[in-house]
């Protein structure tokens, strides 16, 4: 019960918004972006944040998963559901054959090599027009429908992702405390170390990177049914660095510092839309500004400054990790 | 056909060079202070832009002072990034910092957007817009420019770094920062001066190629991305290796766009730049990365 209290608290308050706020644009709209966003980084945060494999190309199975729905469904007159895990089993095929060579690498090279990935991915999908629309998009993609229940408005697609998100995240919630979780997180502090204790650290990053790759597919269909409409321009490599931000500002290693993250980072643009020319500007420093004055993320710092407001006079907390240099095992 | 190889082969290398510069600034700032600064191209674009806002009208500056001010209003933004957002992070985790640049990049374009707006900028060609003929491929003079002034760029940095002493001083730094601490080096002035190099060596590849490609306040995000990737292929770190890392991708993106697909170009010099990597993990003139354990 205490472990999952932090997802009780979570779902309570995604089931309570929209009766909080009924017809509101924030939550029924934005809040539906938001919950998508917040499933791909708390998928990304399993990756990075927690087998601390850095990726810069996630929107690539993003897009996959999307494109296999549009494709399917426009196309070929298919039902979506089964677009959903045709999606998914072809994202999982392509993550799982490039996860051996691309997760040999380490640090930066890594990055750029994720970030290639994705670019490569965002390219193919612009030239290949005959299947995929190329820079114009697919359009007039259908809706889902659970037992003749038509999700055909923006609360229904609420709670559709809304469920989701809950979903994906006990997933993620209960793998990290589970043996491979365990094993994640042993091969972030050392890989040498975690094959010392008999970790196969080879089959469990490729078995987090396709993880990671599925949950992001599943959200791209998700995300196709939802719009109606798909366009490369939501998969490029701006998209993969944006979900890359929203899980170290809200704190790596931490699924609700993942899911906080991709709140903030969907709310901000909408807000800062008052600034109009100002807006790029103001969102640029406060990136900045966060990152250099809580670089542990915003989940963890503001839990280590509610604990120093709670417990004022006792010595400082142990600290919770030794730092190290370089988390990422750049050379 | 050889004709044809030729143009490709004088395209790729113009275009090459503004990659080697973009990819020698990130090694510069790595090699001074392990940060992967993702602002590089904000520098091209900032050097390209002020150029071009420096000399325009008919008060302003003739070419080669806007071109000292543009590389000077470069540096200092690049040294303001340094103390100003770098430093205070110091400690951070590489992926932090990684945000950290990200997000200067995003201010860096708004602050252009609000001074220039959308519009393309471009510079007057330095000497003349006639083609040259060699054989039977043409080269603007301009491109001349960009191969020369490249090529003087990265001979004196070369320079700098092995036969000056504040060269050898910034390289001590990015050895062992206590033990260059040690010896009497002021740790935090060098690497003000690595940042500030990166970006003058950033502003003047913008100032080059500004006559031929044009400037707009979004035109680093690609040369950004693009330095990376050569700073990648030749081995993070080694600045020599992204000087002949972006050449190398600049060929490979002009001779593919040549003669397979256009649309493709960028595809392809990532495919072989995965593939590289595949074989040589740390990049093509990198040295084999040893963990401690």
């Amino acid at each position: 019960m205490k472990r999952l209290s932090g997802f009780y608290l979570l779902a309570i308050a995604v089931a309570a918004l929209p009766f909080i706020f009924p017809d509101n644009y924030f939550v029924t709209v934005v809040g539906v972006s938001a919950g998508l966003h917040a499933i791909l980084a708390v998928s990304l945060n399993l990756l990075m944040g927690y087998a601390g494999q850095i990726s810069l190309g996630h929107a690539a199975f993003f897009g996959m998963g999307a494109y296999t729905s549009a494709i399917l469904t426009t196309r070929y007159g298919w039902n979506p559901w089964p677009t959903i895990l045709v999606g998914a089993a072809f994202t999982g095929v392509v993550a799982y054959l490039v996860a051996r060579p691309i997760l040999k690498l380490k640090g930066h090279y890594l990055a750029m090599a994720t970030l290639g990935l994705g670019i490569i991915v965002h390219i193919v999908i612009v030239q290949m027009g005959w299947l995929t629309g190329g820079p114009d998009g697919l359009g007039s993609i259908p809706s889902l429908s659970i037992f003749g229940w038509e999700v055909d408005s923006d609360e229904r697609w609420y709670i559709v992702i809304g469920t989701l998100l809950m979903l994906v995240v006990w997933l993620a919630l209960n793998i990290i405390d589970s043996r491979s979780g365990r094993a994640l997180r042993g091969l972030h502090g050392s890989e040498v170390a975690a094959e010392m204790m008999g970790i196969d650290t080879a089959a469990t990053k490729t078995g987090v990177f396709v993880l990671a790759a599925l949950i992001a597919s599943v959200a791209g269909s998700i995300f196709a049914h939802q719009q109606a409409f798909v366009s490369p321009d939501s998969f490029s490599f701006f998209f993969s660095i944006e979900l890359v931000t929203m899980v170290v500002l809200g704190g790596m290693a931490s699924t609700y510092g993942a899911v906080l993250g991709a709140i903030i980072l969907t709310f901000l643009p909408e807000l800062l839309v008052v600034f109009e020319d100002y807006e790029v500007m103001i969102f640029g420093g406060i990136l900045m500004g966060m990152m250099i004055f809580l670089p542990q993320g915003l989940f963890i710092g503001l839990q280590e400054l509610l604990r120093k407001l709670t417990r004022p006079k006792k010595t400082p907390a142990t600290p919770v990790a030794e730092k190290k240099e370089s988390s990422h095992g750049a050379a | 056909m050889f004709d044809q190889i030729l143009q490709f082969l004088l395209t790729g290398i113009t275009v090459g060079s503004t990659y080697a510069l973009v990819g020698l600034g990130f090694a510069i700032i790595y090699n001074a202070s392990d940060v992967v600064n993702f602002s590089q191209g904000e520098f091209v674009m900032i050097g390209g832009m002020s150029a071009v806002a420096l000399s325009a009208g008919d008060t302003g500056l003739p070419l080669w002072a806007a071109a000292i001010g543009a590389v000077l209003i470069t540096m200092l933004v690049g040294m303001a990034l340094q103390r100003f957002a770098i430093a205070p992070a110091r400690g951070a985790s590489v992926v932090t910092t990684i945000i950290i640049t990200i997000g200067a990049s995003i201010f860096l374009r708004g602050v252009a957007l609000l001074v220039w707006g959308k519009d393309l900028f471009a510079l007057p060609h330095f000497s003349g817009e006639e083609p040259i003929q060699i054989g039977n491929a043409t080269i603007l003079p301009q491109s001349l420019w960009v191969m020369g002034g490249a090529a003087a760029l990265v001979m004196g940095a070369q320079y700098f770094f092995n036969h000056t002493t504040l060269g050898k001083a910034i390289l001590a730094c990015s050895c062992n920062k206590t033990a260059a601490h040690l010896v009497g080096i002021n740790v935090g002035i060098m690497l003000l001066v690595a940042y500030g190099m990166s970006a003058a060596l950033g502003a003047m590849a913008g100032i080059l190629v500004a006559p031929i490609t044009f400037s707009s306040y979004d035109t680093g995000v690609m040369l950004g991305l693009k330095g990376f990737s050569a700073a990648i292929l030749g081995g993070m770190g080694n600045p020599m290796g992204a000087v002949a890392g972006g050449l190398l991708l600049g060929l490979i993106e002009s001779l593919s766009a040549g003669l397979i697909s256009s649309g493709y170009k960028d595809a392809i010099g990532f495919i072989i730049l995965l593939l590289v990597l595949f074989f040589r993990p740390s990049g093509l003139f990198g040295k084999a990365s040893v963990d401690r354990v």
